[in-house]
């Protein structure tokens, strides 16, 4: 009996990178920003989403979304209320989104008559940040409510982010949210990452992140 | 818990690998995982013993090779391995680091086979 090495040298999820790569050319080609929204379960992502879509909408941007969930088509009846073409993506157990569950909810819709396209992950802050959907943006959530060491529990994903949104400051008082921490620990594991505090309920901090949108919006 | 996906990806890849080596058993499956690439490596063998099953995997070992997180510090112009994950920070000098050089691999990188003599 011989035995023999044979080198792969490969990524483990190849397939889900290389269809990534390709979502990311097509997103490129039609002129739409392409967000993903990662945070745990709780952190407010369908109602900060809701907020940015309904701003947008009205303002006169074209924005649509997909929303991950493992069940129910709750979130996506809450963001269609916005008026955006909104599509739910239920995985069935998975606990992540992945790109080719991306690219089938993709279906009949034209990117290119699109400004804006938000992917809601499902709530999780392990396995999301090992699957490339192919976006430009990845958002990274936490609430007031989460603790502020949270970032630091749960590196991988912080660090993946390209920006960081902190949600419902409206109870931050009242449920005494160390805010000074919380920065700190973000910057810690993201340095120089560009933080949003906001509030979808009450408004705050939603201005400073729609112009942040305007701005990462590639001239037509 | 998507060590599971991570393992039906491995036994599609070496699946396919294993149609050019007829009459040959898998022993070994080596993998590199950056330690930054949220993979928990006793999930992962434990999800191995379940995935490979029925699959020309069965029955054979995964070597796990963890991977240091490895960033590059303007500061002193070099690569340095941070000294946990909780601060991005160069153990030497202080400063803030965001170039990352390794440890976000999910590699499948050889596998070792052992050919099987055929009985006549």
């Amino acid at each position: 009996m011989t035995t023999r090495i044979v080198e792969l040298r490969q990524g483990i999820l190849k397939k889900n990178d290389e269809l990534a790569r390709g979502l990311r050319s097509q997103f490129e080609t039609a002129g739409v920003l392409v967000l993903n929204l990662v945070s745990s379960p709780g952190t407010g992502k369908t109602e900060f989403l809701q907020g940015t879509l309904r701003e947008l909408i009205s303002s006169g941007s074209r924005a649509a979304a997909l929303v991950g969930d493992l069940e129910t088509d709750n979130d996506a009846r809450r963001l269609a209320a916005s008026g955006a073409p909104v599509r739910q993506i239920n995985t069935h157990g998975i606990c992540h989104l992945e790109a080719e569950m991306v690219s089938k909810h993709l279906d009949g819709w034209n990117l290119a008559d699109l400004d804006y396209l938000f992917i809601e992950n499902v709530g999780n802050l392990v396995c999301p940040s090992s699957y490339d959907l192919g976006e430009k943006i990845r958002v990274a959530l936490l609430s007031v409510t989460e603790g502020e060491d949270k970032p630091l529990k749960y590196p991988t994903i912080y660090n993946s982010a390209d920006v960081a949104v902190i949600t419902k400051v409206d109870i931050a008082e009242a449920v005494g949210f160390d805010r000074a921490t919380a920065l700190k620990n973000i910057s810690e594991i993201r340095p120089g990452i560009r933080i949003f505090e906001t509030s979808a309920k009450s408004g705050v901090g939603m201005a400073e992140w729609l112009a942040y949108l305007a701005e990462l919006r590639p001239l037509r | 818990m998507h060590e599971l996906s991570i393992v039906a990806s491995i036994v599609d890849s070496v699946t396919e690998t294993m149609a050019a080596y007829p009459g040959s058993r898998v022993k070994e499956v080596r993998l590199r995982i950056g330690a930054l690439a949220s993979v928990i490596e006793d999930s992962l063998q434990f999800c191995y013993g379940l995935g490979t099953q029925g699959t020309p995997l069965e029955g054979s070992t995964l070597i796990v090779k963890i991977l240091p997180v490895r960033m590059h510090c303007d500061g002193c112009t070099s690569d340095v391995e941070i000294a946990s994950l909780q601060s991005f920070r160069c153990p030497h000098c202080n400063e803030p680091l965001t170039d990352m050089r390794q440890g976000r691999e999910l590699e499948l990188d050889s596998i070792e086979i052992e050919e099987v003599e055929a009985t006549v």
